[in-house]
């Protein structure tokens, strides 16, 4: 008898049980995408590659360390980057915040063009033209912002355009990891 | 007519070729193992694409790593820490066993168990019951009662006469 008590309890445990999966499930959003060098305070991986606005300079992970800093992968084929480009001046000009520039599997000839057409708010771009830097990063498509440390270890990663909404967060991010780099 | 037939059957096997890379590989073992690893990559920029089935330029250029790779003599396990270092558990169709996904590995086989647990327990308890039913004495006829413990012989026989009379109006 006691038994048999106890099996009338089993759709309940079922369907809490149910009811927690779902909840979570309401929780999770399935377009977010996962960055290994952002969740783990990865650095940039190695890398060798031209300046795209002084061809004759090598560029390498060094030449993004010192300070806290964002790091954009754009290219001229992406019409979000050119959606998102006047806000990247208006970031470099105003607020001061270094930006660094990926120029992602573009042709340079077209990309220095751009920069002399809309602006340079970068200021180093790496000219990255196979892709083979993106890759290493985990780069999905342009554009993606990360924010970096003076370490030159990747702290946060955005995906899609920075408008005035992202850059709340960003912000808050670059804060956070400024004060961390401090104490 | 049979010309025109002839030609159209000849295109047939030419555009179903046009959407794979030609990639050539050393020996049929690497083609077969890069048949497996593209089918079992999920695409990053297609969420519900495998990187074999992708037309996006990132499925490609992951094409183009894992051939490479191949091709460099790596094992199938460096080609998949390869992407999984840049992208996450999140391009594996077919994820690692580890802490995170022993329920998912396991789970179903302990749910199967439990199922196995009810249905033995609830064929059990039921054997029981009816080997119960069967030793306690049926009542004689339908409606008449006798004498029990909570019955004496005179209150059984006065019980039968009032039922009947009822039953007799």
């Amino acid at each position: 008898m006691n038994n048999r008590k106890l099996l009338a309890f089993i759709p309940l445990a079922l369907f809490l049980l149910l009811g927690l999966f779902l909840w979570r499930g309401l929780s999770i959003d399935p377009t977010e995408l996962p960055s290994e060098l952002a969740d783990k305070k990865r650095p940039i991986p190695a890398f060798e590659l031209p300046s795209l606005t002084e061809p004759s300079r090598l560029l390498t992970p060094d030449d993004l360390k010192g300070e806290v800093a964002l790091l954009n992968v754009w290219a001229t084929w992406c019409p979000t980057c050119k959606e998102e480009h006047g806000f990247l001046n208006r970031l470099a000009q105003d607020e001061n915040v270094t930006i660094y520039g990926i120029n992602y599997k573009d042709e340079p000839g077209k990309a220095r063009e751009w920069l002399r057409r809309y602006l340079n708010p970068y200021q180093k771009v790496v000219l990255d033209q196979d892709g083979s830097l993106g890759l290493d990063m985990g780069v999905y498509g342009a554009p993606e912002t990360y924010v970096l440390d003076p370490e030159g270890r990747v702290r946060y990663r955005h995906v899609g355009a920075v408008d005035a909404e992202v850059w709340k967060t960003l912000k808050q991010v670059m804060a956070q990891v400024e004060q961390e780099s401090r104490s | 007519m049979r010309a025109l037939l002839m030609w159209l059957m000849l295109l047939v096997p030419l555009s179903a070729q046009a959407a794979i890379d030609a990639y050539e590989f050393s020996d049929e073992q690497k083609e077969e193992r890069f048949q497996q690893l593209t089918n079992e990559l999920r695409c990053p920029k297609c969420q519900n694409q495998n990187i074999a089935d992708s037309d996006a330029p990132l499925a490609a250029d992951l094409r183009r790593e894992v051939h490479r790779m191949l091709e460099a003599g790596e094992p199938n396990e460096s080609i998949i820490d390869f992407m999984v270092t840049r992208y996450g558990d999140f391009v594996l169709y077919r994820p690692r066993v580890n802490e995170t996904t022993w329920l998912l590995w396991y789970g179903p086989f302990v749910l199967l168990g439990i199922g196995i647990l009810v249905v033995v327990l609830i064929s059990r308890n039921r054997r029981q019951n009816s080997a119960s039913t069967s030793e306690a004495t049926p009542p004689a006829a339908p409606g008449r009662y006798q004498a029990s413990d909570s019955l004496s012989t005179e209150e059984a026989e006065r019980l039968n006469k009032l039922l009947q009379r009822d039953s007799d109006q």
